[in-house]
């Protein structure tokens, strides 16, 4: 079965990663700009970083057959500098055209503090100039259920389409309100935090599919690219057909990443002969 | 031996973790139940877990033997 790894931090990882994911079916991940485990002083740093995800990293992948894409953003917990941002912000819509950059993420909200906010508010600005697709951090435990009620309020306090926004990291407590404010939403799943495999089943089979998207947890701390795997033999062990697995783990990405014409994966149909 | 903070601080997450599996679990059960329109001809094994659970919320437990107090439980659901 092909699958699409929509949010996906290859910097972390290693080539091995990469092999597996190609042997289990992955042909395409998507690697937004995220917290490196450190606050970073320099914007410059964040430019070079913006480099390897948008130029470099797309060659690692494709010696595995895999399609490398990225997002580009200053993320939440370094939002808190608002000088760095500000500057980071200024050279970010150079990046914005690199032929693998689907847009601007991942944004979003950590402690949800006044900077913060104004950072979200700055790089959704960036991104509705720019007719980019963005995609927005909800935060972690304790601070997600009023974080992702923030990003809600924010969002609707500014003209966008809701079409092209993806809110990540939703759970039982935040998806209802995503949806029905009809943005994208998106799972992800860890070992231990955020969404389990079997929770993120238990979701799909709650809520209409359209809008949903499914990510596995890949970065620096404790994470497995292969819980969307393990996600997707649950859902096939629960009794739904390939094709509906198809539909959330491979279609559900290229509907919503194909709203960037630079996306060419299409959709698949699976047929019997 | 971790201090009594450290014990908590290592082992939370994981802990949060197996009883959202647990409450998914059971929500999971009901859904199927509201789908099929009846319940397991069987339920013993739901109701085993629910007295384990209730069997883990009682405060004191002066042997600190609550695994050993859970396996002998399940050993009545064959």
């Amino acid at each position: 079965m092909q699958i699409i790894q929509p949010h996906y931090h290859a910097i972390a990882r290693t080539a091995q990663d990469y092999e597996r994911m190609a042997m289990s079916g992955v042909v395409a991940v998507c690697e937004p700009a995220f917290w490196a485990g450190f606050d970073r002083r320099y914007p410059e740093t964040f430019i070079d970083y913006f480099a390897q995800i948008s130029e470099f990293e797309p060659t690692r992948a494709a010696e595995f057959g895999i399609r490398h894409y990225c997002w580009v953003a200053v993320n939440p917990k370094e939002a808190e500098n608002k000088e760095l941002t500000d500057e980071v912000l200024r050279q970010m819509p150079e990046f914005l055209e690199k032929e693998t950059c689907l847009g601007v993420g991942e944004t979003g909200l950590h402690k949800s503090t006044k900077n913060e906010i104004e950072s979200l508010e700055a790089h959704v600005e960036i991104a509705m100039k720019y007719n980019q697709l963005v995609l927005i951090h909800t935060p972690h435990l304790s601070d997600k259920a009023h974080g992702t009620k923030t990003v809600l309020e924010v969002l609707a306090g500014m003209d966008v389409n809701p079409d092209r926004i993806w809110i990540d990291h939703v759970e039982e407590q935040t998806i209802e309100p995503v949806l029905d404010a009809g943005y994208w939403a998106g799972m992800t799943l860890y070992p231990v935090t955020k969404c389990s495999p079997r929770r993120a089943v238990d979701i799909l089979e709650k809520y209409s599919t359209e809008r949903l998207l499914v990510n596995s947890s890949a970065d620096w701390g404790p994470s497995d690219p292969f819980t969307l795997q393990e996600s997707i033999v649950e859902f096939r062990r629960r009794g739904h057909s390939l094709q509906e697995a198809v539909d959330i783990y491979h279609n559900n990405p290229c509907r919503f990443l194909g709203q960037n014409p630079k996306w060419d994966i299409k959709p698949i149909t699976i047929s019997e002969e | 031996m971790l201090t009594p903070q450290k014990t908590l601080d290592t082992y939370y997450l994981e802990a949060r973790r197996d009883l959202l599996e647990v409450a998914a679990m059971l929500d999971r059960y009901d859904r199927s139940v509201e789908k099929e329109g009846k319940p397991a001809a069987d339920e013993s094994k739901l109701n085993s877990l629910l007295e384990a659970l209730a069997l883990l919320s009682k405060k004191d437990h002066p042997e600190s033997n609550r695994a050993e107090q859970l396996l002998v439980h399940f050993a009545k659901v064959s």
